[in-house]
């Protein structure tokens, strides 16, 4: 036997990894478990036949793949033109629709699906109401509560990773190669067809399999306008799942496709780019120059502003007025201002002030606990602490592929029931969170560790200090910087996650998703708006600190492996 | 007795061996370097050494005591053992004197005594001026010497060097070589150093194992291992060489085009068969071929072959010829002194020692 090598810190370890396995594989498991189980008891498949035999379920679910392709669509035809201007032309403020991309992630989506409410409501939308006012029509072309509104929506706040991917693929492709192909005669239309897209191709790809898989587990924004446009994605179906008596194996039946068609895309969007990973070890340095615009350059900073105008900027003009306004169809006069909703949110309303409390409270503690144990795993895993070390890590980053809302419905089909009931406290959203937002910690906690040279920890070994000791004293102190931006990266999405905490969250444990989407039926966008404004401020603020405390460019350096 | 044994030590990485079969054995004090090109097995050698891997055959021995086995070894932290690192290791979130006096803490010494010690050893590698400062503010020579003073202060049983001047430009490399030398000289520490770099293991070894493919090849004092080579790879490793292959006709090796007397050479008794053999290049000298081409007059023990420059080099500190001998394939390297010049197509004389000619006992070369 090999135990006289090992010290101490293995049950440790082993620990750790029984707590993984714990928060990721037992959701699922259970999920998939009874999604097969019968009343009874015994093995079934009737769950499988409720969920899909009724029309409006059916429906349901192509809704969900219209949503996606067409969200798809528009946000390469969003995307991929900014990312091209802003990369290779000499178009003029790039700074500005750089932060408005940037603004645009800070949004959270069903805070967008309010916005547009507000905007493109049919009759009282602030653009209906200008289209009237203007042509002195009847009624505004515009209403939201359609496909084509929720399309519009989605697309608008998941272009952001069609921008990012598309420019970083063309960062990397140096003019030379470009040059090349000049010098061997082609145009600038024949150069740009075969080399330059060919080469962003499977950016465009990746990023386009990322949007429709957004879309298609999106929560806030169709249940904002899907409902009352009367009509249902898989998401609403699954929430609706939900509704007294909750029909939790028929809903876990009905996540299985969800589940099925994330893992199985997300398997060939990692096919599509490690095919392509050539871009990234050749197209490496060399000089890139910019395209002469010309006059197009205005019309291209046009286009940009435009659809930053749909994604941010005019979502944040509206939700700003409706939070500060008395009543927000009266419009931008003085003595409609007022910061009775802003108080109302965060003091006077005991709901929405332990709404405020919990939202920062539960994602601050998720963010910790998901950072203590991604940060286990991937020391784990770099070092080969256990046998078998290596599956850890793909059990940590296997939260990616598994959409909120599932992961929620796994929780509470584990949860709720002995040995381990955790429903109705707090701690099931923590874990929730701490478990869906796992692989930004692993990610990070993984290239931190990685930077760290192992012969540090052997130095503090062979002077006579234990592998803990080491952990302690050098591996800690020079992980702070790395785990800060980490911890972060967490915290944000953690304060505005909807997809899950609607599904786990009961009365004493509201956060302010919840409690957003909650309030939508009643119509009080001055509210909803200010509860908002407060997750957007929080993100703001997080932002600022991890560009204080990391650098400019912590959002971007996580690189999931 | 000695200090450190290794015995029929290996270490597989699945199924291929980094190390195989491998002893040595290490006198109290003894400066002993493992050397060896890359992917040789030097550093899992060391790293086993410090505990750090687990051979998964043989026993490794300290003061008598089984420190290593397969199944059970002692961890790197009980074997009072230090070490220096090829990155050196030293810790960013510690200033020099904490680096320095991190071991002596583990060891529970009193404060004061910690300040007195690190204070000391700081002067003996001339950094004690910058004890307060960050690892970061330092230059890479800077950064050695408080690895250095680190593994030292400890006063370990072993102390054990993975290319620590890999790092360092050629100038201060040079420099450190002997600062390490010298400080083994002061402590008296037995010492395991692993090297790629044959100058560095000349300097500072009292005696050098030259690994290849996990395996020692030999085992001696510097001077010996150069002069007198066992092995082809060795050889060719250790400084430049010429390889002379012949055959032991009675009491006569033949070589191409030339015989010697089999008495001359310095193994003599063991010569059997086909044997091979090294020569230096500065073994060989040249001398001009006079009018009367009469051999130039040389030792009884010497022997002249006549030949001729194929290609020359002037490199500043000597000369670099290659010398074909007269109806022979083979090219000779030779080194002459800077005034020794001869021209391309020259003819010359080779004067050659046997007694310099070293035994290759592997006998790869021939088929």
């Amino acid at each position: 036997m090999r135990w006289r090598h090992l010290d101490r810190s293995l049950i440790l370890w082993l620990l750790v990894a029984a707590v993984l396995l714990v928060l990721v594989v037992n959701p699922i498991a259970r999920l998939l478990w009874v999604s097969l189980q019968s009343p009874s008891g015994g093995l079934t498949l009737d769950n499988y036949v409720r969920a899909f035999s009724r029309w409006r379920y059916v429906e349901a679910l192509i809704n969900s793949l219209t949503l996606g392709l067409s969200v798809g669509a528009l946000c390469t035809l969003f995307g991929v033109p900014m990312a091209w201007a802003v990369s290779r032309t000499d178009m003029p403020g790039k700074t500005l629709v750089w932060i408005a991309v940037l603004g645009t992630f800070i949004v959270p989506n069903y805070l967008s699906a309010v916005a547009w409410i507000l905007l493109a409501g049919p009759n009282a939308g602030w653009l209906n109401r200008a289209w009237t006012s203007l042509t002195g029509a009847e009624a505004g072309p515009f209403n939201i509560y359609s496909m084509s509104g929720l399309v519009l929506v989605v697309a608008a706040s998941s272009f952001p990773y069609m921008f990012v991917f598309t420019r970083s693929a063309l960062d990397l492709i140096s003019s030379e190669m470009e040059d090349a192909a000049t010098t061997l005669g082609a145009g600038v239309w024949r150069t740009t067809w075969r080399v330059t897209l060919p080469l962003t191709l499977p950016a465009i790809m990746g990023a386009f399999i990322v949007a429709f898989l957004e879309a298609i587990a999106i929560f806030g924004a169709p249940a904002l306008i899907a409902l009352p446009g009367r009509f249902q994605v898989m998401t609403t179906t699954l929430w609706q799942f939900f509704e007294f008596p909750p029909k939790v194996e028929v809903a876990a039946a009905y996540a299985m496709p969800l589940l099925a068609v994330t893992v199985l895309l997300f398997w060939l969007q990692q096919r599509i780019i490690a095919r392509k990973g050539y871009i990234a070890l050749t197209g490496k340095g060399g000089e890139r120059r910019m395209v002469r615009l010309g006059r197009w350059r205005w019309a291209v900073l046009g286009y940009c502003l435009f659809v930053t105008a749909l994604s941010f900027f005019l979502p944040m003009v509206v939700v700003l007025q409706a939070a500060f306004a008395k009543a927000w169809g009266r419009g931008f006069s003085l003595d409609n201002l007022t910061l009775h909703n802003l108080r109302f949110v965060v003091i006077d309303q005991p709901l929405t002030r332990a709404a405020t409390l919990h939202t920062f409270v539960y994602g601050g503690t998720a963010a910790v606990i998901a950072l203590a144990l991604a940060l286990a795993i991937a020391y784990i895993v770099r070092r080969q602490l256990v046998p078998y070390a290596r599956v850890l890590s793909y059990v940590a980053m296997a939260p990616f592929v598994i959409p909120g809302i599932v992961l929620a419905i796994g929780f509470y089909a584990s949860y709720t029931a002995k040995p381990l009931v955790l429903y109705g406290t707090a701690w099931i959203l923590i874990l929730a969170f701490a478990t869906r937002f796992l692989p930004i910690a692993y990610a990070n906690s993984d290239a931190a560790l990685r930077s760290i040279n192992p012969e540090m920890e052997d130095a503090v070994r062979i002077l006579g200090g234990g592998r803990l000791l080491a952990l302690r004293k050098v591996v800690g102190p020079l992980l702070k910087r790395g785990l800060a931006g980490a911890f972060i990266l967490v915290f944000i999405p953690a304060t505005r996650e909807l997809s899950s905490a609607i599904f786990l969250y009961t009365a004493g444990t509201q956060v302010l998703a919840v409690l957003l989407f909650d309030k939508s039926d009643e119509g009080n966008f001055e509210y909803l708006s200010a509860i908002g404004l407060i997750l957007v401020l929080g993100t703001v603020a997080l932002v600022l600190a991890g560009f204080r405390l990391v650098g400019r460019d912590f959002m971007l350096r996580r690189t999931a492996s | 007795m000695s200090k450190l044994v290794l015995s029929g030590v290996s270490h597989h990485f699945g199924s291929t061996a980094a190390v195989d079969d491998l002893s040595l054995a290490l006198a109290p004090g003894e400066f002993v370097s493992l050397l060896g090109p890359s992917g040789c097995g030097k550093t899992t050698t060391l790293r086993m050494i410090a505990g750090l891997l687990h051979p998964t055959r043989g026993t490794i021995t300290m003061d008598g005591e089984v420190i290593s086995a397969p199944g059970s070894s002692r961890p790197p932290e009980k074997r009072n053992m230090s070490m220096i690192f090829q990155s050196y290791a030293i810790w960013p979130n510690m200033t020099v004197a904490e680096n320095v006096g991190f071991g002596l803490e583990i060891r529970r010494l009193a404060r004061a005594d910690i300040r007195a010690k690190v204070d000391k050893i700081l002067d003996v590698v001339q950094m004690r001026h910058l004890s307060a400062r960050y690892p970061a503010e330092l230059s890479g020579g800077q950064q050695q010497r408080v690895a250095l003073a680190r593994a030292i202060v400890v006063q370990p049983a072993v102390l054990l060097l993975d290319e620590p001047l890999s790092n360092l430009d050629a100038n201060l490399r040079e420099e450190m070589r002997y600062e390490i030398r010298r400080l083994h000289d002061e402590f008296h520490i037995t010492t395991v150093y692993v090297t790629h770099d044959q100058a560095e293991a000349m300097v500072t070894s009292d005696r050098i194992a030259v690994m290849n493919l996990g395996r020692i090849e030999q085992v001696d004092e510097p001077r010996t291992l150069y002069a007198r080579p066992r092995t082809r790879f060795v050889a060719g490793f250790i400084g430049r060489t010429n390889f002379l292959d012949g055959e032991v006709r009675g009491d006569d090796v033949v070589f191409d085009h030339v015989t010697i007397p089999r008495a001359r050479f310095a193994e003599a008794g063991e010569l059997q068969g086909l044997v091979s053999f090294s020569l230096r290049p500065q073994s060989i000298h040249l001398h001009r071929v006079q009018v009367d081409q009469r051999p130039p007059a040389v030792p009884a023990s010497a022997c002249v072959v006549a030949g001729r420059v194929v290609q020359r080099a002037y490199l500043g500190e000597h000369w670099d010829y290659a010398v074909r001998p007269i109806g022979s394939e083979l090219q000779l390297r030779v080194t002459a002194r800077p005034h020794e010049v001869f021209e391309v197509n020259e003819a010359v004389w080779l004067e050659l020692d046997p007694g310099q000619l070293a035994h290759i006992r592997d006998k790869l070369a021939h088929p």
